[in-house]
């Protein structure tokens, strides 16, 4: 519960917190996996703690290099990405930042990618291994894994598992199975219908559905005669895709009865709002931490203004409304 | 958020940016700008060429759309800036020589300033710019236009090689680090790079650079790196 003062008026109690699987997330903005490394860079900037929660960068079993090449090109109102998942490993995370983790007061989400199946369940088993070990001296590093079967800029597994619900539906099985941590399966743009991978993924016991992933796209140096990206193809991100994102987030909302973590292209107090209308449970912030480093607590500043403008006391009483 | 005192161009697509303010820095550091709201969507990366007491400046290129933005910015205009970031040039002692090449010339500048008397050397394909500013601080100032200025560099007769410019040049420099420590030199080289970046400090991996120790970051471990600690892909 946070309290506001309001001019003229007694404390006005604006509640924006949300439980999902159990996890309290104190407000609905969460970094999104791959613009928030795990948290450190931008504690310098302002509280994490302040935010309802932080989606790290998406960890593989084993520590990958990422791809060659140019990684960024910005297009209107957006940029393509092709990191292709450069990270430590989940030993490395779990080693270097478990502890930083447990310091931290917000809600705490491992993004899980992989490059084959095998791959996604062992990486499961040890963050829920890891998860035991913390538990049995009274500590928390993780609340959340979040299964990333749409990351395009991976030749393997990534989104190879996030276009056809079929091919999804053994994963988010096996990593059902391999972990009582809370589970929200990332969902890409790209599959071949979203709200149909929405519902598989709560058959299989998924806690909630992550979406929208970035959507594959391309640029070309015309004068070079190539693609920009030596993967040919990229993930387009920003507020050029947030009509997208809207509308997905809006289409798996209806569909399903899992909680629904949206993002796509948020860059406003006013984004959060639609999303959080077209029933997302939180959203997640993600290229607008590049376009703004203080980007969690503007968003949470311009929130609660929103809220008190419009005179809502709650997101639950707009959550969901269109 | 800054206040702009001028910019001023200096040759073709180059301008000389002063904003006024309170900031700090050091060598070979960058701060990322913004003179737009959301759009461009990624702040730009541009190196410390000067830090005064009441104001920073920068060189940079126009070659897209952030650019051009700086470009039309006039005295009283706002821009945001954050940093300095990123581990700059180090603070040395000995023989040293400042390699610039065309718009890599900016942070040397800072370092000609801090490091009086070495011996800077400039290179530019066409026209070249900001020569004058070096002159009172370098020991010997080589300016180059057309050729290949490290071929003006003896780097054996060094302690320390200061380099900053097109990725050609880095790793030609780098070659050339490799050619004198075979043939006895200590001399220590150090390469600035100049990576695409998103967020300018250290979470997004846009800007990841190959070292022989694994992969690191150009905004958050460098942008400078020793160079022989740098794999060049191409």
């Amino acid at each position: 519960m946070i309290r506001t003062e309001t001019s003229g008026a007694a404390d006005t109690k604006l509640d924006l917190s949300t439980v999902i699987a159990g996890v309290t997330f104190k407000n609905p903005i969460v970094m999104a996996s791959g613009t928030f490394g795990f948290g450190r860079e931008y504690a310098k900037f302002y509280d994490v703690n302040e935010l309802g929660g932080i989606s790290g960068k998406g960890l593989t079993l084993n520590p990958k290099a990422g791809n060659p090449g140019v990684r960024v090109y910005e297009t209107p109102s957006g940029m393509l990405n092709s990191v292709g998942l450069e990270n430590p490993g989940i030993h490395a995370f779990l080693k270097k930042e478990g502890a930083y983790w447990e310091s931290l007061d917000t809600a705490r989400i491992v993004n899980l990618g992989g490059n084959t199946f095998e791959d996604y369940v062992t990486g499961a088993e040890l963050i829920q291994q890891d998860a035991d070990r913390r538990a049995e001296h009274g500590t928390k590093a993780v609340d959340m894994i979040e299964l990333n079967i749409s990351c395009p800029n991976v030749k393997e597994g990534g989104i190879a598992f996030g276009i056809r619900t079929c091919d999804a539906r053994e994963l988010v099985r096996a990593v059902r199975g391999a972990t009582s941590l809370p589970l929200s399966v990332k969902l890409s743009p790209n599959a071949e219908d979203i709200a149909d991978m929405a519902a598989m993924c709560q058959e299989e016991g998924a806690d909630a559905v992550s979406l929208i992933n970035t959507i594959s796209g391309m640029k070309i140096d015309v004068r070079r005669r190539r693609s920009v990206f030596n993967n040919l193809y990229a993930g387009l991100s920003g507020p050029a895709i947030k009509p997208v994102a809207l509308r997905m987030v809006h289409q798996v909302a209806k569909r399903v009865s899992i909680p629904v973590i949206g993002m796509g292209g948020i860059a406003s107090a006013t984004d959060i709002v639609e999303f959080i209308m077209a029933g997302a449970a939180v959203v997640q912030v993600g290229t607008y931490n590049f376009m703004n480093m203080r980007a969690g607590r503007d968003l949470l500043t311009g929130l609660r203004q929103f809220m008190i403008e419009e005179n809502i006391s709650s997101l639950d009483e707009i959550r969901g409304i269109i | 958020m800054g206040t702009v005192i001028s910019n001023e161009q200096l040759a073709d697509n180059v301008y000389h940016l002063r904003v006024g303010g309170d900031y700090s820095g050091e060598m070979g550091q960058f701060y990322m700008l913004r003179a737009w709201d959301n759009y461009p969507v990624l702040s730009r990366p541009l190196s410390i060429h000067q830090v005064g007491e009441d104001s920073i400046d920068f060189l940079y290129h126009v070659v897209g759309e952030g650019t051009e933005l700086f470009a039309k910015l006039t005295p009283g205009d706002p821009i945001q800036l954050e940093g300095p970031f990123g581990s700059g040039f180090p603070k040395v002692e000995g023989r040293i020589a400042l390699v610039g090449g065309g718009i890599g010339i900016a942070p040397l500048m800072y370092c000609a300033r801090e490091l009086p008397g070495c011996d800077v050397f400039l290179g530019y394909s066409r026209e070249p710019f900001a020569t004058e500013q070096f002159r009172p601080y370098a020991d010997k100032l080589t300016v180059d236009v057309g050729g290949l200025i490290l071929d003006s560099v003896d780097f054996k007769a060094y302690d320390h090689v200061f380099v900053c410019g097109p990725h050609p040049m880095l790793k030609a420099a780098q070659h050339k680090a490799a050619a004198a420590q075979s043939e006895g030199s200590r001399v220590n080289v150090y390469l600035s790079l100049e990576n695409r970046m998103a967020c300018g400090i250290g979470a997004c991996l846009v800007c990841s650079v190959s070292c022989k120790d694994g992969q690191r970051k150009a905004c958050a471990d460098g942008p400078v790196f020793l160079a022989e600690e740098v794999v060049f892909h191409d």
